[in-house]
């Protein structure tokens, strides 16, 4: 910090600031305090604890242990943590792309005037307010060799269906198939996207003689892409956090084809009591959270498209 | 970010672009209702029409007891109140603290105000695994483990995304309401009692329903914190359910059917806020 801006500070503080201008400083900071308390207690703190503890080993029963970086390069020999972030990489690079067009082409879908148009919207949104637990119950009855109905189905044309969640190469992607029902959480953010487009627009371009094709490709995609740089960062965040699906469907099997990070991260904090380690996971993670995120907010510039608002 | 007043397109389809659209919208509806018959159906069906072949579409005779039977097998009784008192604290505590930290940051000046709220928004990136480890070091130190304490506490400090959406909200409403009733001599909670919430009643019962509906759905949190059965919440006690040696598949289905009747009733009641909600989120920074 420079003693310029330390000189402004000052002015902020005490030449300028009248007293009405500070008891609404003062009134500011007592509103926000439960959330600077909140961050305090439930974040900050935790956070320094677990990158502290992530130098450490510590089974909570006996003082942590000092050990350095060791969990650290730990980590990068162990085998079952990379198995666990090729999993996580290759769930999130399918599901997310899945996620973005299916839920663009379920909005574009239910996005018109037509008579019973809410009731498509309410069942294709319906899915996505079942518990996590539940949504993944119902997709393992799904998807049971033999009384699930995509196997039933399939049996109806002569072929007999894979084994799914319990075929080592299948089941990863059996948990990619079964993420299309919950699309409609992303189908209503774009639904709110697409209503955000003036429809003079359209209109201008019919009136320049333009296809519903050209229309799209010219005026809605473009319009819509702070909303898909919404949805793709959440989906990023989301989906890299991925356990509940793991847990319950799998639990990491067969042969470690989902172990999820989330879900070894789990097994070592608290099946194994290896606080250390658990914690050093924990923060990969985030890395891998943070320079992804961040990636995906440099290019913001080369293809978000705000409207009303000069390139800068 | 400049307002321009404008209305969307609305797309109304004749002819045969509209027969193809229902065809679509009907064919995708079929995808993602499938799932949800074969969960009514199969939570229907007597054991023996569970793996029959060839298979049963729907069940010869409905066995409705499948649904007493399956409750009873775990105490659900005890974990839908377990999961009851953990959501409606959880409701009271995000309406509390998210109200005033979002009215100071929509309504107040004041040194560091930007940097704060920037450092708000970032927590929602934070991948909840670094803080879990560590929170249930701290809980457990307090001896709050296998209480609801845990799950509940955290809400009466307030939520980004909640602080954020209301934050939203409150913006839009007029200041001279609140000038008034301050010449009156009101404070900033009676301003807040008397002016703010009656016309923000919208954005509140979005934040409750959304909570609402977190704390049922929750299954991280209270597989970490809750360690008898007796704490156990719906979640938990259907992956233990469904753990269970055996699988039971009509009582599962039937049991999961339960679990969601209260989030879908509420998603029903409330569908507008629901999806308004999600929609304010997305697009109005």
């Amino acid at each position: 910090m420079n003693a310029g801006r330390l000189i402004r500070i000052h002015q902020i503080f005490y030449m300028r600031s009248s007293p009405l201008k500070r008891r609404e400083a003062i009134a500011f900071y007592l509103l926000i305090s439960p959330w600077l308390l909140g961050f305090l207690f439930f974040t900050l703190g935790p956070m320094l604890l677990s990158l502290y503890s992530s130098f450490t080993q510590w089974d909570l029963l006996s003082s942590p242990v000092w050990v350095g970086l060791e969990n650290y390069s730990e980590a990068f020999q162990d085998p079952r943590f990379f198995q666990s972030l090729k999993v996580t990489a290759i769930y999130t690079f399918l599901y997310v792309p899945l996620d973005l067009v299916g839920g663009l082409l379920l909005a574009l879908l239910v996005n018109a005037k037509m008579r019973g148009i809410r009731l498509f919207r309410t069942v294709f949104y319906l899915p996505t307010v079942f518990s996590g637990v539940v949504f993944v119950v119902v997709w393992i009855w799904m998807l049971n060799p033999r009384g699930g109905l995509i196997n039933l189905l399939l049996s109806q044309f002569g072929i007999t269906g894979p084994r799914w969640l319990l075929d080592p190469h299948l089941a990863l992607y059996s948990l990619v198939l079964m993420s299309f029902w919950g699309w409609g959480r992303s189908m209503v953010i774009f639904l709110a996207g697409l209503q955000t487009i003036p429809g003079e627009l359209y209109e201008a371009a019919a009136m320049d003689g333009a296809s519903p094709w050209q229309h799209f490709w010219k005026i809605t995609l473009p319009l819509l892409t702070p909303t898909i740089f919404f949805n793709l960062v959440l989906s990023i965040i989301f989906t890299f956090q991925t356990f509940t699906s793991a847990f319950v469907a799998t639990d990491g099997g067969p042969l470690d084809a989902t172990l999820f990070l989330v879900l070894y991260i789990y097994r070592q904090a608290f099946q194994f009591l290896n606080m250390g380690y658990a914690s050093a996971l924990a923060w990969v993670l985030f890395a891998i959270v943070l320079v992804l995120t961040l990636l995906v907010v440099r290019s913001q510039r080369f293809w978000v498209f705000y409207l009303g608002e000069q390139s800068q | 970010m400049n307002q321009i007043e404008t209305e969307p397109l609305i797309l109304r389809p004749r002819g045969w672009r509209k027969v193809v659209r229902y065809v679509l919208l009907i064919f995708v509806g079929l995808l993602f209702i499938a799932p949800a018959y074969w969960m009514l159906s199969s939570a229907l069906k007597p054991n023996y029409e569970i793996f029959a072949l060839p298979p049963v579409w729907w069940p010869s005779s409905p066995r409705w007891e499948n649904f007493k039977e399956a409750l009873t097998v775990l105490p659900f009784g005890r974990f839908a109140l377990n999961t009851l008192i953990i959501a409606v604290f959880s409701i009271i505590g995000h309406l509390i603290s998210c109200t005033l930290v979002a009215y100071g940051f929509a309504r107040y000046d004041a040194p560091g105000k930007n940097f704060f709220f920037v450092l708000l928004l970032s927590t929602l990136m934070l991948p909840y695994p670094v803080t879990m480890v560590p929170l249930y070091i701290i809980f457990s130190r307090l001896g709050w483990v296998n209480s609801f304490l845990p799950l509940i506490v955290p809400a009466f400090f307030a939520n980004a995304f909640y602080v954020f959406l209301l934050r939203q909200a409150f913006k839009q409403i007029p200041p001279d309401l609140e000038e008034a009733a301050r010449i009156d001599g009101a404070n900033t909670l009676q301003v807040l009692w008397y002016v703010i919430l009656p016309i923000s009643m919208p954005a509140l019962a979005t934040v409750a329903i959304f909570t609402f509906q977190a704390a049922w759905n929750d299954f991280l949190g209270p597989l970490i914190f809750l360690h008898d059965q007796s704490k156990y919440t719906l979640t938990l006690g259907l992956s233990f359910f469904r753990g269970s040696y055996e699988v039971n598949w009509a009582y599962l289905m039937a049991s999961s059917l339960v679990v969601s009747l209260p989030v879908i009733l509420v998603f029903f009641l409330a569908q507008k806020v629901f999806i308004q909600g999600v929609g304010y989120t997305g697009t109005k920074i």
